[in-house]
């Protein structure tokens, strides 16, 4: 089981066969509920598979480049490929399950 | 507050071409600007020169945001106009960003904002001290993403920010279908809202740029023509030059002796002429002439020809005596060719325009204004030379422009949508006679000049143009070409005798005189002689009568005392 995360990076514990990463800006309330939604929906489904790596732009502006950060907060998927984007509070479950493309857990 | 006075808005100089001129020195500073257009009609452009124009003209570092093309294709469409890209991001005075926004990568869910773009930009902003932005194709964002109710939330948001960063912006995004953007975007950018078109009219593509809105500024409001070339973007400033340009009263010849003398001298430097005439009446030649004397006068010429090649120009002026190709060569005459239909009459303007501003003649010709009025309606044409007029005036260009008049009937009339713009207004005509055609010329109208109101017969010789009097006959019609020459012949013929008959009088005369001066002499000296008899006779009794009395007092003395008892 490999699920670390801090608030800005996250250094890997062996491989993981989901990396997920989470973009914000500050600690805002849409930011706050994104991380915790994430970790929720992660624990549910992903349990054991997935790395979160959270990046807070306002400390790392220079990090928005590399994934074409718009819009905050955005969730990229970058394992498995292709890379997706899911972006908002990740408050509805279902349609980030459906973004994510994750299999419902079994049972 | 009332009696407060309201500070001037503070502007920032766009250095695109004409625009500065047209929005009272440009776009309101520390503020954002939207510009508005179809796709293709020159937005890229705009913002692009916004911010280079800024960075080399004005010292102000910029941003430049496209939401739309690979920084790579920017690259190149700017390399084209001479800017220079990479040096400027190099040297940290130029910082483009591209934003890729793919609608089908992004899922929403939830809540979101974006201030990842804010922190973007602000990043690229305070990395190099820009006082400039131009965020190019906004359209797409709002594309990218479905819920538009934070978008429009966010975007307002980006422009108060943007305010507060106190960055002068130009922000474009696309026209929408009966609105003036897709989005609605206007409610959110009050300050200054311009609007570029690129309409098609009679199979020409016109663009055209109009300042719809520019809160706190006088603005000209008309919708001003505008080019993209290899100067990048420019205005026309049509109008708004008004009517207060400086009139000279220096005379310019035209080059043609005769001309200048029925227009008392010559045509007022800067002011334009209309030779209007049908075809094949010499209206290029006139055009030739006046380029040939300016360019002996060493003044820098002009020639528009929208009908005939240069070459072709060229050629057939040589028959007429004129080498303009020496004028060419020593870089005092320019030609500038176009099809008419190569382009809308604005980007004609334009071109005409840019022209003007480059090469700085002091004479331009027009050749033929009418070759317009083919692709585009009669009014259009007027105004096209309405702005044609007024460009050249602003730069103190003397102007001629050539007219195709249709048929021979009536030409005056023909012209007359034009003619009262001009100046100086020349008729040519066809005069028909005796089954021989011969041109004729006369001066319509010259303001401000005393000009004659006789036709003359124009003649194209090798030499150039000669204009002679028209001789007009006892029916008062007038007689030109080989009529002309008989009449001249007759005339001749007819003084000869009129001279032989007034020699012959004048013999006449002086024998008279002579035989009067002769007799006048003659009884002269009759009356001397008679003078002279009278006189002698006159002595002669006198001494007579001293005989008589001497010998009467002798006889008395020799009788005594006595008193004789008469005698």
């Amino acid at each position: 089981m490999s699920r670390t995360e801090t608030n800005h990076a996250t250094e890997a514990v062996g491989s993981a066969k989901w990396e997920l990463r989470l973009y914000i800006a500050g600690q805002t309330p849409k930011s706050l509920a994104a991380i915790s939604n994430l970790r929720r929906i992660c624990e549910e489904y992903l349990a054991g598979e997935y790395r979160i790596e959270v990046i807070d732009l306002v400390e790392k502006p220079h990090l928005a480049e590399s994934d074409q950060i718009i819009a905050i907060p955005t969730l990229v998927r970058k394992l498995p490929q292709p890379i997706r984007k899911i972006i908002g509070d990740l408050s509805d479950t279902a349609k980030t399950i459906v973004g994510l493309q994750l299999t419902p857990a079994p049972g | 507050m009332p009696g407060r006075p309201v500070p001037a808005l503070e502007k920032c100089p766009t250095g695109i071409i004409g625009f500065d001129e047209i929005s009272g020195g440009g776009l309101p500073r520390g503020r954002p600007t939207l510009v508005a257009g179809q796709a293709g009609a020159g937005k890229t452009l705009f913002a692009l020169e916004f911010v280079l124009h800024g960075i080399e003209k004005f010292d102000e570092p910029g941003v430049f945001v496209s939401f739309e093309e690979p920084s790579g294709e920017l690259a190149t469409n700017v390399a084209s106009l001479g800017f220079d890209l990479s040096g400027h991001q190099e040297n940290k005075r130029l910082q483009v960003l591209h934003i890729d926004v793919q609608p089908q990568d992004l899922i929403e869910v939830g809540d979101f904002d974006l201030d990842g773009l804010f922190i973007r930009l602000g990043a690229a902003i305070d990395g190099i001290g820009a006082r400039r932005i131009a965020l190019d194709g906004v359209e797409n964002l709002f594309s990218a993403f479905t819920d538009m109710r934070i978008l429009r939330n966010e975007f307002r948001r980006l422009m108060v920010w943007l305010k507060d960063k106190g960055v002068s912006a130009v922000v474009t995004t696309e026209r929408g279908i009966g609105s003036l953007t897709r989005h609605g975007l206007e409610e959110y950018i009050a300050d200054c809202v311009v609007a570029l078109d690129n309409r098609v009219e009679a199979d020409l593509a016109t663009r055209r740029l109009r300042i719809v809105k520019y809160r706190g500024s006088a603005h000209g409001g008309d919708e001003y023509p505008f080019i993209l070339d290899s100067r990048g973007f420019s205005v026309i400033p049509i109008t708004s030059a008004g009517l207060n340009y400086t009139v000279s009263t220096e005379r310019v010849p035209s080059g043609i002796g005769d001309l200048d003398a029925m227009l008392a001298g010559g045509i007022f430097r800067g002011s334009s002429v209309l030779v209007s005439g049908t075809s094949g009446t010499g209206k290029s030649s006139i055009a030739a002439h006046m380029v040939d004397a300016a360019c002996r006068r060493g003044e820098r010429s002009l020639y528009l020809a929208f009908e005939e090649s240069p070459d072709q120009i060229q050629r057939n002026m040589a028959s007429i005596g004129f080498d303009l190709a020496k004028w060419c060569r020593a870089g005092l005459l320019r030609f500038h060719a176009a099809r008419p239909t190569s382009g809308g009459l604005e980007s004609h303007l334009a071109a005409m325009s840019a022209q003007v501003r480059e090469f700085d003649p002091k004479v331009v010709v027009v050749d033929p204004i009418t070759a317009f009025g083919a692709s585009a309606e009669e009014d259009r044409v007027k105004i096209m030379l309405v702005r044609a007029v007024d460009l050249f005036k602003s730069h103190g260009i003397t102007s001629l422009f050539t007219s195709l008049t249709q048929g021979n009937d009536a030409p005056e009339s023909t012209s007359v949508a034009v003619s009262s713009l001009v100046d100086v207004w020349l008729l040519l005509r066809n005069l028909e006679l005796a089954g021989e055609r011969t041109r004729g010329l006369y001066v319509c109208k010259a303001r401000g000049v005393s000009h004659s109101n006789q036709i003359r017969e124009f003649l194209l010789t090798e030499a150039g143009i000669r204009l002679v009097d028209v001789f007009i006959d006892g029916d008062g019609k007038i007689l030109t070409g080989s009529a002309r020459q008989l009449h001249e012949c007759l005339k001749a013929n007819q003084l000869e005798e009129r001279q032989a008959e007034a020699k012959r009088h004048r013999a006449r005369l002086e024998a008279r005189r002579r035989l009067v001066e002769a007799k006048i002499a003659a009884m002269r000296a009759e009356y001397e002689e008679e003078i002279e008899a009278l006189d002698i006779e006159l002595e002669q009794r006198g001494a007579r009568a001293q005989v008589v009395d001497d010998t009467l007092s002798a006889l008395a003395a020799e009788r005594g005392r006595t008193v004789p008892d008469g005698h």
